[in-house]
């Protein structure tokens, strides 16, 4: 009796399923899918307010480094209100949390653009986490603001890239140390897309600049054990340490260097995932003496800078630091309300026409929205670690630099992308 | 074999009041649920019932076999890559690598992806993978008659190992960024809310389907046999029954489900990384079957939908602290519901009708080895990590 009745309920339970599933439309043109596009409504706008989505890791392994670059954002918020607001109405930030987890950022992306249907997003952190939301604000055709220097050859239409590409940080950074004679370098790297990117890069570089390459290593994130690394790097004599280490590592990695005694004098280790959020957490009298590669600096005098510093502070903490990633996620939030107020709409692509060639004096400076890729100008430059947790800068661009994700002013580059 | 898939017959009136449940379960699922709601809430549902289906899984080795399946991450991975690979291939069009690789430095595709172009062999191994695997493994750790705390810890090294090596081989895994931003599936967009519907559908019959099939087999003799190879290997070895074939039946029919959902979950969110086949989502699955109730196969689904919702409801309302939320809401499920939601409820029930909560009548008419305790009323005892007795 059972098995008959299993079956018999079986067959119109997949039936039914099969029916309902059948209801799908095949891919069309007609996929006017757009929650930020329908009825006529503005994304983001109700009433007196416009709500914006914050949604960067409250929790897991990259919290420690998101939520100064949340807290950024929200301190731009306010002062964009402060100063009456966005076309008169107050901007309202929803909070999300990333979890340190891919498919969560996809998953809060897609909630924030449906269920609160916010204007914009700031958000992400890791490579891996803009690579899982990009397809959510490429088929909403919903905007995001990502915060971080990464490794370039990438120009999604609804993305705006605050942080450096690889020409305004990795490429200088090597000028850098051509200039100063380091012609053999040892790469240290995370095992994941931006450092193995990043390094592919550099092979790239080195090979026309007559730079030798006498090492590549990966760690997974979080590793702490750096012994045989260490060894081979003094095995292999190089004259500097390209470092793309990310997080936890980069404590493990600068402490056994120091007790393999090698010093920055010897043996200058270059990071460019390093700032003054990691330095305090490794440990100023660690990484006293080397040198890294950013756009901003806590010590970078602008009027800006000295700014957002004292409100930064004042807002959070006299005790607290700004870095790089910060500055840029803070930069996102004022471009982004001076994009909407200019185009006098939330509406997308509204906002994507005002922001080309839209300028903003950012504490690092002067930037110029790109409006074909979506990056921003950016003034590289290189800085040492002082013994008080400071970056002091020793060198720069001169000027902010174009920027080139696909590296395609650079004759060496032919053919990475 | 359909001897040993007969089981024996249930009460009539039990059996009625059972269909009755499974009626409205459909009716909810299939009706209720898509008009209800919205079309992001139902594609995080259709995501949960993907959970659900691996918590089914885990439920027949863990609840009714006794394996503490900690590292079913690897099944769930191993079916997700598998569509992954199809539709990131899909994605790329003949000749052309996946963009990934690209960056990677991967100037040819490597042998192992050339299969997964075809959908007709990316479904089937989103299965077979997994089973062979399970298998495999099953075979020789059970065959050392390796159990308890020591098989849960060589899963939980497995899920570790795996997302290990996912991350370190980028060029042919997508590295930590895994494999996303798919835009089809044969021939239908993603991201149409029509098409998400269509997969919820998809997702939900998949799981009404399944449940019935573990349903018919923990209640089959080889289910019986199952329960008391749990209870009492030892004796059931002693009465002639190999308690390794047992096992590993139970094994890779959770790891199935497991690399079936895998696949059914990547279409859905659009996404498979390392994060997800690690031993934390690996213990999240096992925890959504704990909370709901182990040894009751309705009570593993409703756990995991439950958890899951709970930590979406909960990371939305409290983006800072639902950590805290989420970890007290399952120290009070283990410490004062170690049943589960399952084994609260029937409690309360009893209590209402004045009945004993634990039956242990243990009779059983077909005289197989009985255990000393019903499947059914399993999650009225501790839940013990080693699930061994």
């Amino acid at each position: 009796m059972r098995g008959r009745r299993f079956r018999i309920l079986l067959a119109p339970t997949l039936g039914v399923c099969l029916l309902a599933a059948a209801c799908g439309s095949k891919s069309s043109s007609t996929g006017t899918t757009g929650s930020t596009t329908g009825g006529g409504a503005l994304p983001g706008v109700s009433g007196n307010t416009i709500k914006v989505g914050d949604l960067h890791s409250l929790s897991g392994t990259m919290a420690i480094s998101e939520v100064t670059v949340k807290n950024a954002e929200l301190l731009a918020i306010d002062q964009v209100n402060a100063a009456g607001g966005v076309l008169g109405k107050q901007v309202v930030p929803v909070v999300e949390d990333g979890q340190s987890d891919w498919p969560t950022f996809a998953e809060k992306s897609q909630k924030l653009i449906s269920v609160d249907k916010v204007a914009v997003v700031f958000g992400g952190w890791t490579s891996a986490s803009r690579k899982a939301m990009l397809p959510v604000y490429e088929s909403n055709k919903a905007l995001l603001f990502y915060p971080v220097q990464y490794e370039g050859l990438e120009a999604s239409p609804y993305i705006y890239y605050m942080g450096a590409t690889t020409n305004q940080q990795i490429v200088p950074a090597l000028d850098y140390l051509k200039a100063q004679g380091k012609t053999k370098l040892f790469l240290v790297g995370s095992d994941y897309v931006f450092p193995k990117t990043a390094n592919k890069e550099i092979k790239a570089y080195a090979k026309a600049n007559g730079i030798d390459i006498v090492g590549e290593e990966y760690t997974p994130l979080g590793a702490t054990e750096y012994g045989t690394i260490i060894n081979k790097i003094t095995a292999a004599k190089p004259t500097a340490v390209f470092n793309t280490l990310n997080g936890d590592s980069n404590v493990a990695f600068f402490k056994q260097l120091r007790s393999a005694q090698v010093t920055p004098q010897q043996l200058p280790v270059l990071s460019v995932s390093v700032a003054e959020q990691e330095v305090a957490g490794i440990g100023a009298d660690v990484v006293a003496g080397d040198l890294v590669s950013w756009n901003y600096y806590q010590t970078t005098n602008t009027p800006e800078s000295v700014a957002f510093v004292k409100a930064y502070q004042a807002k959070y903490g006299a005790d607290k630091v700004v870095d790089d990633p910060m500055e840029a996620a803070f930069t996102g939030v004022h471009l982004w309300a001076l994009a909407v107020a200019k185009a006098g709409t939330t509406n997308v692509e509204a906002v994507k026409a005002a922001m080309a060639g839209l300028t903003y004096q950012a504490p690092e400076g002067l930037v110029t929205v790109d409006g074909d890729n979506h990056h921003i100008t950016k003034t590289a430059r290189i800085g040492l670690i002082s013994a008080t947790g400071q970056i002091n800068e020793v060198a720069n661009s001169g000027g902010p630099i174009k920027p080139d994700p696909f590296l395609k002013s650079y004759p060496w580059a032919a053919g990475l992308s | 074999m359909s001897l040993l898939l007969r089981g024996p017959r249930a009460a009539p009136r039990r059996s009625r009041r059972w269909w009755l449940g499974f009626g409205l379960a459909m009716i909810l699922l299939l009706v209720v649920a898509p008009l209800a709601l919205s079309a992001f809430r139902l594609s995080l549902l259709s995501k949960y019932l993907c959970f659900a289906i691996v918590a089914l899984g885990i439920d027949v080795a863990w609840g009714y076999g006794g394996m503490l399946t900690l590292g079913q991450g690897v099944f769930f991975g191993i079916g997700g890559y598998a569509m992954g690979m199809y539709l990131k291939l899909h994605e790329a069009g003949a000749g052309h690598l996946p963009d990934f690789m690209s960056w990677s430095g991967v100037e040819k595709l490597p042998l192992v992806w050339k299969p997964f172009r075809y959908a007709w062999v990316a479904l089937p191994a989103a299965i077979l993978l997994p089973v062979a695997v399970a298998v495999g493994l099953g075979y020789l750790i059970f065959r050392q008659r390796v159990r308890g705390a020591y098989f849960a810890i060589l899963c939980q090294a497995l899920a570790a190992a795996f997302a290990i090596w996912l991350v370190g081989e980028q060029g042919l895994t997508g590295g930590t960024n895994g494999l996303t931003n798919f835009h089809e599936l044969f021939g239908f967009k993603l991201s149409d809310p029509a098409n998400q519907r269509s997969l919820y559908f998809v997702v939900a019959g998949t799981l009404l389907g399944l449940f019935l099939l573990a349903r018919a087999l923990v209640q089959s003799r080889y289910g019986r046999l199952l329960v008391a190879v749990r209870d009492g290997e030892d004796r059931v070895r002693f009465l002639g029954y190999n308690p390794l074939v047992v096992k590993t039946l139970a094994f890779a029919f959770s790891a199935a489900l497991a690399g079936l959902a895998g696949a059914l979950f990547v279409p859905v969110v659009g996404i498979i990384s390392p994060t997800l086949v690690d031993v934390v989502p690996s213990l999240e699955l096992l925890i959504g079957v704990a909370v709901g109730g182990r040894g009751t196969l309705y009570g593993a689904i409703i756990g995991a939908v439950a958890v899951n919702w709970a930590k979406t409801g909960l990371s939305e309302h409290f983006a800072s602290g639902w950590l805290y939320f989420q970890g007290a809401l399952f120290v009070l499920v283990i410490v004062y519901a170690p049943g589960g939601l399952v084994g609260l409820w029937r409690k309360g029930r009893d209590a209402v009708l004045g009945r004993r909560t634990s039956r242990t009548d243990g009779t059983d008419r077909t005289g197989l080895a009985v255990p000393a305790v019903r499947p059914e009323t399993a999650p009225a005892r501790r839940v013990e990590l080693t699930g061994a007795p």
